[in-house]
């Protein structure tokens, strides 16, 4: 294992070569991704050049080779992070115990259900962004849809690759079941709600790479520290391709702010007025697409996250760096519930809190860039900022799910929050309004009026680079 | 600890949406979770404990009686998330032993009267899965005529209590499984140890659901099936309820009285002595609709609602009594009077459901983990289904005198079978196939020596013999170990075959009551103990 093999049909570094079985259950499902690719995949842009990067090579700085293809014949393929030495597991009940390179029977359940379930996001979003490179705001900007949806794609397979080499039967019938289900789908939708959410213009999908995408960076780097070593070197593979992700959604969301407090100043508070996007409107679809990113990490109190720390399958985000204590038997952690009404603190055994210490993280994570959006906002002279809503509100999952909440978390009623949800929340209003202003921008360095150019260009190339040919 | 009230009414559901529309019946499954029966836990994602059940048999016993126009029941679930997770395992993990077998033969008691009664008033009951059902909440659904599954790639029917929890799927589920729906008992195994049990496609295939329908066409599917089904059962609209008052309850000096029956307690003896009052005959209803006029006021409901609800108290709130004496006053005439009403107007729907109502409690005693003498004195009237209450207890002194007599009637031939769907007579004399046929259509009153003769009761003594030796008895039953009676009497009252419901309760909870006290579930390391806590369960291997 470790040589990427990049001649057979399907590039690897998991020596597919000498497996055959593997070889000729992944070659049976190509053609059936294919088939999905070419009917969920990116529409209208199947026959054209992309300037994509692809990985050839899993050693640092080899893994992003820049070309033009055609997306139908990008290389998915099959890599994981090379093993560094003997590894032992770094968390949980089998602490110090050697790393497993087969799945120990009585987690066989647990782990198909992690894998399934990380899995499943990876089509829902190409699924989710469709539609977007009709309305792109400029070449720079749809290639890199472009590249987030083909590495969308790869995660897919190499979620997949798991599933055929390490589940039998189970993980064929899982991987063809991930190509049937749709996002947004009445019958047949994906797993996690935020998945089937309609993200059908460019400020949904800058904050769906943003907060949706950071929550898979998160979901992946505690995955990476799995005792399971397969799974942990796949999700720190996928991790170099997820910041690439969460670049185009934070950078984007900073050029639109950029370009409204432009407005904002020029049309003296009304950027509307000159097609541009309003702060408010901003601020509704952070409120709306944090929330929603927030339900992903699952129960405040979960048994099931606490077997999985236990069992060693799933650490917290960046295990060894940030923690002393591996174990957490005994810990506890203060969790904010609903009592008669109001909030108050409770204790709840740290390991049943594991998804919330993990949902910390990411919520620092969201407010680091918000400042940095805040900046933004301060240089162009303007007063508004930007803020995160409370984790209680807009929730669908966990324990704040049952309550209602304003934007700072307090209690309110259920009347007092319909009456402002369309105050708070990205609304209908909000989204013809955004798909009306957002037309395709496709001259070489242009850019729609609604947002600023980007800082530099992809791979050294200047802006005016054509990152398409259309 | 506070007793625990059975009786609930519709205005006081906490956790059952319960919509009619025409003659169709549709209850949803919409727990609150801040109204746990006891203190400790939260009924979270539509888990059930005691009062939530207690509200479903009441919704049940109400449709049998308040509802007869109905021609068909859907169970659903009003949560978003889940269709139910089954029993709350926080409340199991917290409770007694005996907390624990009580709720589980509670619930258990609950889906064998839905089973029941959808049969005997041919209402098809269906179970509309649409969302992840678990553990109990399937044992829900396989008490139902069908299951369907919406196949929207998540929605799944599982048992995870043995990989998850340690214990069984011990509200029926292990045995509907491979008796009532038929599952190969390899894939039950499979489907059993697999904690996420099956979804769509998969769940039709190994027949653990009858139908799937995507989300877009399960609701209409479903209509044009409810509409099939209601053509199918014509003329039930003129049918009219009747409506189910509260049952009056006292308590006074260790007397616990309601209008029918009384429970004298006498808890340093560890006794309780229930005296059932035959009214005169000559009160009684004689036409259909006098009978229907009478509503819950007719004698046989009451007596029958009222018997039921002292033998769930005496389960749940008197832990300490071991042995229950059955008395009657009244004379014979009267009681076989009352039967005869019954008798001469089977066939009406309501009438009918009193005869399977009855059956009910009287199994519901029979499954009751206390003993049961019943003592024929001057001045009872054990007739017909007053004797067939004698029956099912485990012994029956009969004083030898002039004027002390017992009587058979229709009652006693099949009206009122057992759980085993035998008569009591037929379990009895199962050796004596000679008495059995001599006592068949003999309906003359037997004085105490051919009682015995006839293998009625257990033992006719004479005055002096009768005071001497019954309360010598009493005293002996309960000096002896309370285990190894309720073990005792539960292998020697179902004598002859078996059926579902025995091997529910006979072998489904003994093994579950069993795995209950095995520190493998309930030990400070056992998987129950340790379930939604951080550490994980530490077995011991042997097979034992």
């Amino acid at each position: 294992m470790g040589n990427v093999d990049q001649n057979g049909k399907i590039p690897n570094n998991v020596d597919l070569a000498g497996d055959k079985r593997l070889q000729r259950a992944l070659e049976h499902w190509l053609p059936l991704y294919m088939e999905w690719w070419n009917d969920m995949g990116p529409a209208g842009f199947q026959t054209n050049d992309i300037y994509l990067r692809t990985a050839v090579s899993v050693e640092a700085g080899g893994w992003a080779n820049f070309d033009y293809v055609k997306m139908p014949e990008y290389r998915w393929g099959i890599f994981m992070t090379p093993t560094e030495s003997e590894n032992s597991i770094g968390f949980g009940d089998h602490l110090g115990k050697p790393v497993w390179q087969e799945i120990p029977g009585e987690y066989r359940g647990n782990l198909r259900r992690i894998i399934v379930t990380q899995a499943d996001t990876e089509p829902a979003s190409v699924e989710q962004q469709r539609f977007l490179g009709t309305i792109a705001p400029s070449l720079y900007d749809m290639r890199n849809l472009f590249q987030v949806n083909v590495e969308e794609g790869r995660h897919l397979w190499a979620m997949v690759y798991l599933l055929f080499r390490f589940f039998g039967k189970d993980g064929r019938d899982e991987a063809e079941e991930l190509l049937c289900r749709r996002s947004g789908d009445e019958d047949k939708p994906r797993i996690l709600n935020a998945f089937n959410e309609a993200c059908d213009h460019w400020l949904s999908f800058f904050c769906f790479t943003h907060f949706t995408d950071r929550d898979g960076k998160f979901q992946l780097a505690s995955l990476a520290e799995s005792g399971f070593e397969p799974l942990a070197r796949t999700c720190k593979f996928m991790l170099t391709e997820e910041a690439h992700h969460l670049f185009v959604g934070e950078s984007g969301l900073d050029r639109i702010i950029k370009r409204s407090a432009e407005l904002t100043r020029e049309t003296d508070g009304d950027p509307i007025s000159a097609g541009g996007i309003s702060l408010e409107m901003i601020q509704r679809s952070i409120n709306y697409w944090f929330t929603f990113s927030l339900d992903l990490f699952g129960g405040e109190i979960s048994s099931n996250a606490a077997n999985f720390f236990g069992e060693g399958l799933k650490g917290r985000f960046k295990e060894h760096s940030r923690y002393e204590d591996h174990v957490m038997k005994d810990g506890i952690k203060i969790i904010p519930q609903v009592v008669d009404g109001s909030v108050v603190e409770e204790e709840v055994p740290y390991r049943n809190a594991i998804n919330e210490v993990l949902r910390d993280e990411y919520i620092d994570d969201c407010q680091r860039a918000l400042r940095k959006w805040n900046r933004t906002l301060e240089k162009a002279g303007l007063e508004t900022r930007l803020t995160l809503p409370s984790r209680r509100f807009h929730r669908h999952q966990g324990l704040y799910s049952d309550h209602s909440f304003d934007p700072e978390g307090n209690v309110i009623t259920k009347d007092r929050y319909e009456a402002n949800s369309g105050r708070w929340l990205l609304n209908s209003d909000d989204n013809d309004y955004l798909v009306s202003i957002m037309n395709q921008v496709i001259e070489p360095g242009k850019m729609a009026n609604w947002i600023s150019a980007p800082a530099r260009g992809i791979n050294g190339q200047p802006l005016e680079f054509e990152y398409v040919r259309l | 600890m506070e007793p625990i009230s059975f009786q609930v009414d519709s205005s006081r559901y906490r956790h059952w949406e319960v919509n009619k529309d025409g003659q169709r019946m549709r209850i949803h499954m919409s727990v609150d979770p801040a109204f746990p029966l006891r203190e400790g836990y939260d009924l979270k994602l539509n888990s059930y404990d005691l009062g939530v059940d207690i509200e479903l048999a009441d919704i049940v016993r109400r449709l049998r009686f308040e509802h007869p126009e109905i021609t068909s029941l859907v169970i659903s679930s009003s949560h978003e998330q889940v269709f139910c997770s089954g029993a709350n395992i926080h409340m199991l993990g917290i409770s007694s032993h005996s907390w624990k077998v009580n709720f589980c033969k509670f619930t258990n008691e609950t889906r064998c009267e839905l089973e029941d009664w959808a049969a005997q008033a041919d209402v098809r009951s269906i179970c509309a899965v649409t969302g992840p059902c678990a553990g109990g909440g399937y044992e829900l659904a396989l008490a139902c005529d069908e299951i369907w599954l919406i196949d929207d790639g998540n929605s799944a029917v599982s048992l995870p209590e043995t990989p998850l929890l340690g214990v069984l799927p011990g509200t029926g589920g292990l045995t509907r499984l491979v008796d009532k729906r038929k599952v190969r008992r390899d894939r039950a195994d499979v489907f059993c140890t697999l904690a996420e049990g099956f979804k769509g496609k998969r769940a039709l295939e190994w027949g653990l659901v009858d139908t799937v329908a995507p989300r877009s066409r399960f609701d209409d599917q479903l209509k044009q099936h409810l509409d099939q089904i209601e053509a199918d059962r014509p003329g039930r609209l003129e049918r009219k309820g009747i409506s189910l008052g509260p049952i009056e309850v006292s308590e006074v000096d260790g007397v616990r009285s309601s209008s029918t029956l009384s429970v004298a307690y006498k808890a340093e003896q560890r006794t309780a002595e229930i005296t059932i009052d035959v009214p005169p005959v000559a009160d009684a209803p004689t036409t259909l609709e006098q009978i229907h006029e009478a509503g819950d006021c007719f004698w046989p409901l009451r007596f029958t609602r009222e018997l039921e609800d002292a033998l769930l108290d005496l389960r749940v709130n008197r832990n300490g009594i071991g042995l229950a004496l059955i008395k009657t006053t009244g004379n014979l005439d009267d009681i076989q009077g009352w039967d005869q009403v019954l008798v001469e107007n089977k066939g009406d729907w309501f009438v009918d459901q009193i005869l399977h109502l009855m059956s009910h409690v009287i199994q519901r005693l029979e499954r009751t983990s206390c003993s049961f003498f019943a003592l024929i004195e001057q001045g009872s009237c054990f007739g017909g289904s007053m004797l067939e209450i004698a029956l099912a207890c485990d012994r029956i002194y009969i004083l030898d005198e002039q004027g002390v007599e017992v009587q058979r009637s229709k009652m006693n031939e099949g009206l009122l079978p057992m759980t085993t769907d035998i008569t009591r007579c037929q379990c009895r004399l199962l050796g004596e196939p000679n008495l059995l046929e001599q006592t068949m259509g003999n309906y003359n009153r037997l004085d105490a020596s051919s009682a015995e003769k006839f293998g009625l009761v257990t033992e006719a003594l004479d005055e002096f013999d009768y005071e001497d030796m019954v309360p010598v008895a009493i005293e002996e039953r309960v000096s002896l170990s309370p285990d190894s009676l309720t073990g005792m009497e539960a292998n020697l009252r179902f004598a002859g075959p078996e059926n579902l419901k025995s091997k529910v309760f006979g072998r489904l909870s003994a093994w579950q009551n069993w795995i209950f006290i095995r520190p493998n579930a309930t030990g400070p390391n056992g998987a129950l103990t340790l379930y939604g806590r951080p550490e994980r369960p530490d077995f011991a291997w042997d097979r034992v």
